[in-house]
């Protein structure tokens, strides 16, 4: 079994297929913090500066998917499954003016996986 | 007392250069109240071109502007404040349909302290002094505060009205033109004070663009017309905003968000009096507005030996809450302020519960009736867990405490601090030393001794580390809409004798 610690679902799969029609590479990037925070924003490639503080969790949809270092501190132990809800987030996120939001839904990461990936 | 809905046109505009036009392109979004998922009215969808028109109606304006004098500014600052005052149940009643908190709440809260805010900066700037030194005998220094310019102010949907009394006063009251941008949840009571506001100022000194992040706001942040960036929201756009002002080589400040650590002492319970019952109210204040506060009392420490039965008077308290029709004066607790919030908050209860934090309280959605079926309600949550999982590092945004217990001052501490935020946090004790010491301690830019959730123009607010910089609500919020010209000024006739 591939070990992973992020997924999409189909929902997100097909938003993210139209966002990369309009507006080419993409990435994720995790949110923390007030308001919005806490959800992930997509972003076309290059927008957002990212360097080794950066943590690359994974590549969903064929889109990179990077969380800030402290903050992935307190996140590793879980894994991650982006999906979207109808909804307006107030970020910059390049999803927002078609009426949708991404999420994240969580769970443990189970004792393989952990082994596997938290070394 | 129960009020309704208030009505409302079937469309806005943007407000620039000191009138109502509609968005260049004609398109308009959908903006929804999340008491009952209702629509409330057309808002423009703005793009490019009319972030373009607003900087350059700001710009237009910001010389005469910024010469005007002080009482001048300070005159018009009243106003707006007399004007919401004079109206302060229409824009309570908007505040709460388009954001969904408790009628009760904008009526006292939000919109009484917007109006003070506005007193304040008014007040203000008719008090203050610059400065000049005597270098020498022949030799004067001068200091002056010169407004940047233009401004662009980007603020979230939890206080709309509020958070816009935040940050427009001190703006306006150094000498900038501004363009805000409300969050796309809540843009009606910004346009509502537009509409009372329209003749007050100048044209092109206040804009008001609507619009979606990606469409309307990265073009305002990023814009070379803009002098300085202010941002309320969470980290990502925070970063982008900063990227996009280093472009620019612009100053920004940043009120990032956090997860605010309240700390109850034992002593707290050394006597079942007034002040015991203000605590236990003070635990329950992760409930107040929803917990869509970015100082949200949303981690819980108490001491161990208190534990058992300070938590079961917070239960008994939280149990207490009233969650019904947010335009009901009863209603304590009202709608999370949109459907993704809603999802996400439960998402985080999931996760929390996987973990295995316990529910003592809460733990899943509201079901209200009839009209309100469709709104977005959460039970006021208490989890018990320990402060490395993740709904104890994570902002929620939702009406969730996590609690756990310490032993002593060192671990209360230790627990308090270990975040990646500093915006707020809470300590309740009745030791005079711990009163001074712990809040010292504490790496956060606010913290309430004895109190929590108060908000008074004149005490700086902002946060330490990951939850940004910059101090509003006071005087110093002005330096950061300033700049200073040193005037160095010789009254010695004699030459240097170098050339």
């Amino acid at each position: 079994m591939k070990m992973e610690r992020v997924a999409i679902t189909e929902e997100a799969v097909a938003l993210v297929r139209q966002l990369q029609e309009q507006h080419g590479e993409l990435i994720f990037h995790q949110s923390g913090g007030c308001c919005d925070g806490s959800s992930p924003m997509i972003f076309e490639k290059g927008d957002m500066y990212l360097d080794d503080s950066d943590i690359l969790l994974g590549q969903i949809a064929g889109v990179n998917y990077y969380m800030n270092q402290d903050q992935f501190e307190y996140w590793k132990h879980t894994h991650l499954t982006v999906a979207i809800t109808k909804g307006r987030g107030s970020s910059f996120s390049l999803e927002i003016p078609l009426g949708y939001r991404f999420m994240i839904h969580s769970r443990l990461l189970n004792d393989e996986e952990n082994a596997a990936l938290n070394k | 007392m129960s009020y309704s809905k208030p009505n409302f046109k079937e469309k806005y505009g943007n407000f620039i250069n000191g009138e109502f036009v509609d968005p260049m392109d004609g398109t308009y979004f959908e903006n929804t109240s999340p008491i009952d998922n209702t629509l409330i009215a057309h808002y423009p969808r703005s793009k490019q071109a009319d972030v373009d028109h607003a900087v350059a109606a700001a710009n237009a304006a910001k010389d005469a502007w910024g010469n005007t004098s002080a009482a001048a500014r300070a005159a018009l600052l009243n106003k707006v404040a007399d004007i919401i005052e004079a109206n302060l149940e229409e824009f309570a009643l908007v505040e709460t349909c388009d954001n969904g908190k408790p009628i009760r709440e904008t009526m006292n809260a939000d919109i009484p302290l917007a109006i003070d805010h506005w007193r304040y900066f008014a007040a203000v700037i008719r008090a203050e002094e610059g400065s000049a030194t005597e270098l020498d005998e022949h030799t004067l220094s001068m200091n002056i505060k010169e407004p940047l310019g233009v401004i662009a102010q980007i603020i979230p949907w939890n206080f709309p009205l509020l958070m816009l009394s935040w940050k427009l006063p001190p703006a306006l009251a150094a000498g900038n033109c501004v363009i805000l941008k409300p969050a796309e949840q809540t843009p009606s009571s910004a346009t509502l004070l537009m509409e009372k506001i329209a003749e007050v100022f100048p044209p092109g000194v206040v804009n008001i663009i609507h619009g979606f992040g990606p469409e309307a706001g990265k073009p305002l942040a990023s814009h070379t017309g803009v002098n300085k960036v202010a941002f309320t929201g969470e980290t990502t756009t925070g970063q982008l905003i900063m990227q996009y002002a280093s472009k620019n080589l612009n100053p920004v400040t940043m009120e990032l968000g956090g997860k605010s650590p309240n700390i109850f002492f034992n002593s707290v319970m050394d006597e079942d009096d007034a002040f015991l019952d203000k605590a236990i109210e003070g635990a329950v204040l992760f409930a107040f507005n929803q917990g869509e506060v970015c100082t949200c009392p949303s981690r819980l420490l108490v001491q161990e030996d208190i534990y058992d039965e300070f938590m079961e008077r917070v239960i008994a308290r939280t149990k207490a809450i009233v969650q019904n029709n947010p335009y009901d004066s009863s209603c304590m607790v009202g709608a999370q302020a949109s459907n993704d919030q809603y999802e996400k908050i439960l998402s985080y209860i999931k996760i929390g519960k996987e973990e295995g934090a316990k529910v003592l309280i809460g733990g899943q959605a509201s079901k209200l009736e009839g009209a309100f079926a469709n709104g977005f309600y959460i039970q006021p949550t208490i989890l018990e867990g320990h402060n490395k999982m993740r709904v104890f590092q994570e902002e929620i945004f939702g009406p969730v405490v996590c609690v756990t217990k310490f032993k002593d001052e060192a671990e209360a501490l230790e627990i308090a601090n270990d975040t990646l935020y500093g915006l707020g946090a809470g300590v309740w004790t009745r030791d005079a030393h711990q009163l001074y010491q712990i809040p010292r301690a504490i790496k956060a830019g606010r913290v309430w001794v004895n109190c929590y959730h108060a908000y008074p123009a004149h005490a700086p607010f902002g946060g330490y580390k990951k939850s940004g910089f910059g101090r509003e609500n006071h005087l110093m919020m002005m330096n950061y809409y300033r700049q200073t010209k040193n005037m160095l000024i010789s009254y010695d006739k004699n030459k240097l004798g170098f050339f």
